[in-house]
């Protein structure tokens, strides 16, 4: 609550301060985030600047209608909120461009001489995992499935090959054929929830449960940008997202099965076509983030340190209110 | 997404030749200029109508927002005031790089005026995409774009870029799915360029016709029937310019798309865009709007979908392609089937079966209700033990316990249903009487777009307008059951068979078989099946295609009947009153003509006309009937002559002669071959032609071969001639 009206304030006030004022206070938010040894998140920042403004960390309705009455000092300490909140948000942009670099950077201590690796669909953090580890002078080979409908994997395979990546592209449904040569299964992913399950591009549960049937290690990349707080409850559906048929099927050849003006006007032909699938946290071996590696089972204390309850509650306001 | 397609935008237009980069604008016309949503847009626009809870004119508003459209010019003519009012209260007037700018008119009956009023105002400046406010689409302008502006640097003359859809070319799907007519478009597949539009093809002669220099001017030419136009186009500035210029031009497609390809002085071209994957369709009357809403729920127009639309998850979309609202009051006994969409604030009742339907905001729904297949707006409410059944209910209805809505039926705004009332099926329900109760500025969302002269917006003439519709049946509110408030309206012009077409009601089975024979080339089980599958409520025949077509095939038979007719009458005239061949031969050709008829035709009726004239005239024995048909050759061997130009015809002569021996004069079976000897001297046979008759029999039934058996002497004869002659 005090984390929403605080930013919509400053986000309301105005644009155009925005561009003159930065430097003044940019010095001191550094400093403070320096200061703190964990990552910076917006709740730790919030929490420091009340007190640096020498105002008692009231409700913020409260201290809304407090500095009404006293314009002078709301607009200093508005504004002052607002750059760090500007700052935060560039570090949080910063940290999610190095992310990759700092995944990659963990490739060679876990990509061995001669293995294979597979891999679904097309991901910028596993391309640059594999591709550190091929700068290190590993020798491997990558399996690449295609990722169907939108067959993000043959992007992937043209990059690998590109980087001089022996690499193998099969369909989806290979996969399971295929698992048996495979030394390591590594996934990028969408989201990572607070119980260490997955949300992934669709068809990787598959895969997950291709690779514990034969015991291949299933590693997770994920920047610490993609820990969600939210446990899943549902998550095939509701967290979930339903694209146009139209990537599985063209609908001028199929507008006759559409057709509802015939029969009882129900649809016999329903084509779903999911975004994404969860992995359950008991599938994944490893998650590998910019901090290092993690259990499925440490997922919720690594999120802890990057939201606070207080964060919760901003996330579900909207969902309820409007 | 929509900053890429942006920049794309951008990057065409920094090309040299246009210095000057314009926005992309649009004109979306919120205004149908059609009747065809009555009596509903007699009190709302079509474009603010609900489609899945999100009025139309939300859905072509962001799709030409993420297809890079920078200025939208929406006209506004019929309820203008709730178009702009709805305009100003959305978030559409405060986006930052879209402008949504109103033009109102009071005055304009078609998109033709309305096209002319915009070039008026001066505000369209380079490329524009001209749409209607009910089109729903997500496809990418980019590349349409990007065609269109290549092929004007080329050839000034290409103003506009249409985009079509394949559609599968079933011949039911067109009228199945979006209630239209079938729509034929010959497409020169090199250029792309549209070389004929004919949406109303002629059924009943099952051909459409195309220009013969059509053929002429381009190497290749494919004609389509498996095109669905999309309504969306893309246009140059000079199309406005030739609204103006064409003042008689009314109709987007039937007179000016026709009228450019008619146009051969000003070489106009007109070019097509299809898309394939991307999805666009029109919603043109009840049939598409139920159609569209589903493909709409099945996800077709992501990500124009309720769920994204609405934004804030307000709305979830469930297994089976169920959409909540977030706050809604469900019974647990409740059944809520496949693909519905319900509304904010609506509470449902206990053992309620809701499937494939759409609920609005803030209703009331009881107990024990069926809801199957319908459109059931805001705030209404139905009570316990009502049934639904592909019906249309508009706001603020109220349905007493037990009322049943049968299929098709459309309840406009605020009317009551009685208890246990049942509303018949096809029925429009409005408080408002027929076509009496229409403010001036009210009427131009459903003046006549078919009508090409233009009315002027006064009460009178509406009055006028509409009197072609059936009568305004005054009856008491009463008609809606105990309580019921509301006019049951009379059917529309397209009368009682026609009403099927587009209602959202599915099309009955039967109604589809016509159809699907409508397309039989077999006419005679046509006709057939026509009579038996017609329902004893329904009047004879439902579509006017299939009547003409009955029509035809028997007026075929009736025609030759009455020609043999006519032309016996003019033969025995010259009989009696000794007219000379020649005028009889330029009578029988006046006839033949005039009742379109073959000169092989002729040559039958002409001998028919002998024989008989044989047969009446009186005769004892069968050698006297021999020596009256000899005379009767005899006198009129010049005549037959004259239509007997080949052997075909001669051919045609026997088998006629053989018909009669049959049918109509038996007496002259015996005298089969004699008679055939003597057309043969009189040289109005030739063997060649007997011959092949007999070859031709050869292979025949028993039955048929009685006469060639008959004849086997003579034709022995003939060949032993022939062989002599050798």
């Amino acid at each position: 609550m005090a984390g929403l009206n605080l930013s919509a304030v400053s986000d309301d006030e105005d644009d155009a301060d925005r561009d003159d004022r930065p430097v003044l206070s940019a010095a001191a938010v550094a400093a403070a985030s320096r200061s703190t040894l964990r990552p910076p998140s917006l709740q730790t920042l919030l929490e420091d600047v009340p007190d640096s403004a020498a105002v008692p960390h009231t409700s913020s309705s409260g201290g809304d209608s407090e500095g009404k009455s006293k314009s002078a000092d709301k607009s200093s300490r508005s504004r002052k909120l607002k750059h760090d909140v500007i700052e935060a948000v560039n570090e949080l942009i910063q940290d999610i461009n190095t992310c990759h670099e700092q995944i990659a950077e963990q490739a060679v201590e876990h990509i061995h001489q001669n293995e294979v690796i597979l891999t679904l669909g097309s991901s910028r953090t596993v391309l640059e995992f594999l591709c550190a580890a091929k700068e290190k002078k590993r020798s491997f080979r990558v399996f690449v499935a295609e990722g169907a409908p939108r067959y993000q994997g043959h992007l992937l395979a043209k990059e690998l090959v590109a980087r001089g990546l022996q690499t193998t592209l099969i369909t989806d449904s290979a996969v399971f054929a295929m698992i048996s040569r495979v030394n390591m299964v590594i996934v990028g992913a969408h989201a990572v929830m607070a119980n260490g399950g997955v949300i992934a591009p669709v068809g990787l549960n598959m895969v997950a449960l291709a690779a514990q049937k034969h015991a291949v290690p299933f590693v997770v990349l994920a920047g610490s940008h993609k820990l969600c707080p939210l446990y899943p409850h549902n998550p095939e559906v509701l967290l979930n997202e339903l694209r146009s048929p139209s990537e599985l099927l063209d609908f001028g050849e199929f507008s006759d099965c559409m057709d509802f003006g015939s029969g009882n006007g129900a649809p016999l032909l329903h084509v779903v076509n999911p975004t994404f699938d969860y992995v359950p946290p008991k599938l994944v071996s490893l998650f590998i983030t910019d901090t290092g590696g993690h259990n499925p089972s440490y997922m919720y204390r690594l999120i802890a340190d990057y939201y606070s309850a207080d964060d919760l509650v901003v996330q579900r306001r909207p969902t309820s209110g409007n | 997404m929509g900053a890429q397609k942006k920049g794309a935008t951008a990057r065409v237009s920094e090309d040299p030749e246009e210095l000057a980069r314009h926005p992309l604008q649009a004109i979306l016309l919120a205004d149908s200029f059609t009747t065809k949503f009555r009596p509903i847009t007699l009190e709302r626009p079509k474009v603010l109508l609900p489609l899945a809870n999100i009025p139309m004119i939300d859905y072509t508003l962001a799709w030409l927002e993420s297809a890079g459209v920078e200025e939208v010019f929406v006209f506004c003519c019929a309820h203008s005031k709730q178009v702009i009012d709805y305009l100003e209260s959305s978030d559409w007037s405060s986006q930052p790089n879209f402008l949504v700018a109103t033009i109102e008119s009071h005055n304009s009956i078609s998109a033709g005026d309305a096209l002319r009023l915009i070039y008026e105002r001066h505000v369209i400046h380079g490329d524009f995409v001209l749409i209607s406010g009910d089109t729903v689409s997500n496809m990418s302008l980019t590349q349409a774009l990007q065609e269109h502006k290549e092929r004007r640097k080329k050839d000034a003359n290409a103003i506009m870029t249409m985009v079509v859809k394949q559609s599968k070319p079933s011949p039911i799907t067109q009228q199945s799915r979006l209630g239209t007519d079938e729509l034929f478009m010959a497409i020169n597949p090199d250029t792309k360029q549209l070389l004929c539009y004919e949406d109303k093809a002629e059924y009943s002669k099952g051909f459409i016709s195309l220009d013969k220099t059509l053929i002429a001017d381009n190497p290749s030419t494919v004609l389509h029937n498996d095109k669905q136009d999309c309504y969306i186009d893309i246009c140059s500035e000079e199309v406005l310019s030739l609204f103006t210029d064409n003042f008689d031009y009314q109709h987007l497609r039937r007179h000016f798309v026709k009228g450019l390809l008619v146009d051969d002085i000003m070489g106009y071209k007109i070019f097509t865009h299809e898309i394939h994957s991307s999805y666009a369709a029109r919603i043109d009357n009840f049939r598409s709007y139920d159609t569209i809403s589903k493909d709409i729920i099945q996800r077709w127009t992501y990500p124009f979908v309720p769920d994204v639309l609405c934004g804030n998850s307000a709305i979830r979309v469930e297994r089976r392609g169920t959409y909540r609202a977030s706050e809604i009051t469900l019974s647990r006994s409740a059944q809520i089937g496949p693909f519905i969409v319900i509304g904010q604030g609506t509470e449902i009742g206990n053992d309620t079966k809701i499937s494939h339907s759409v609920i609005g905001e803030g209703c009331t729904i009881g107990s024990n209700v069926t809801i199957e297949g319908s459109y059931i707006w805001n705030n209404v409410t139905i009570e316990d033990g009502c049934e639904l059944r592909h019906a249309i209910v508009c706001d603020g209805v109220t349905m007493k316990s037990g009322a049943v809505l049968e299929p098709g039926v459309v309840l406009s705004f605020k009317v009551v249903v009685g208890q246990q009332f049942v509303v018949p099926a096809y029925s429009m329900v409005s408080l408002l009487q027929q076509p009496t109760q229409q403010d001036s500025d009210e009427e131009l969302e459903y003046a006549d777009s078919s009508s090409g002269n233009v009315e002027l917006p006064s009460a009178k003439l509406n009055g006028d307008i509409t009197s072609d519709l059936s009568e305004t049946r005054h009856g008491p509110t009463s008609e809606l059951g105990t309580g019921g408030v509301g006019y049951i309206w009379s059917i529309f012009e397209g009368g009682h068979d026609e009403e099927w077409r587009h209602s959202v009601a599915p099309i009955p089975t039967d109604k589809l078989a016509k159809i699907m024979l409508d397309k039989d080339e077999d006419e005679e089980l046509l006709t057939q099946d026509g009579n038996v599958l017609s329902p004893s409520g329904e009047l004879k025949s439902d579509s006017d295609a299939n009547d003409s077509e009955d029509g035809d095939n028997e007026g075929s038979r009736d025609d030759y009947v009455s020609f043999e007719k006519e032309v016996e009458a003019t033969f025995l005239r010259a009989v009696h009153e000794n007219v000379k061949v020649d005028h009889v031969i330029l009578e029988v050709n006046a006839l033949r003509l005039s009742y379109n008829m073959a000169s092989v035709d002729c040559a039958g009726a002409i001998f028919y006309s002998m024989m008989k004239l044989a047969v009446e005239s009186p005769h004892s024995s069968s050698s006297e009937l021999h020596r009256n048909a000899a005379d009767v050759i005899t006198t009129w061997q010049n005549l037959l002559k004259s239509f007997l130009h080949d052997i075909d015809e001669e051919i045609e002569v026997i088998l006629k002669f053989e018909e009669i021996c049959l049918e109509s004069a038996k007496e002259f079976s015996p005298l089969f071959a004699q008679i055939l000897h003597l057309l043969y001297d009189k040289d109005i046979l030739e063997e060649d032609a007997i011959l092949r008759w007999a070859d031709e029999k050869e292979g025949a039934d028993e039955s048929d071969k009685v006469f060639v058996q008959r004849a086997e002497k003579f034709l022995q004869w003939l060949r032993e001639a022939e062989e002599e002659e050798d």
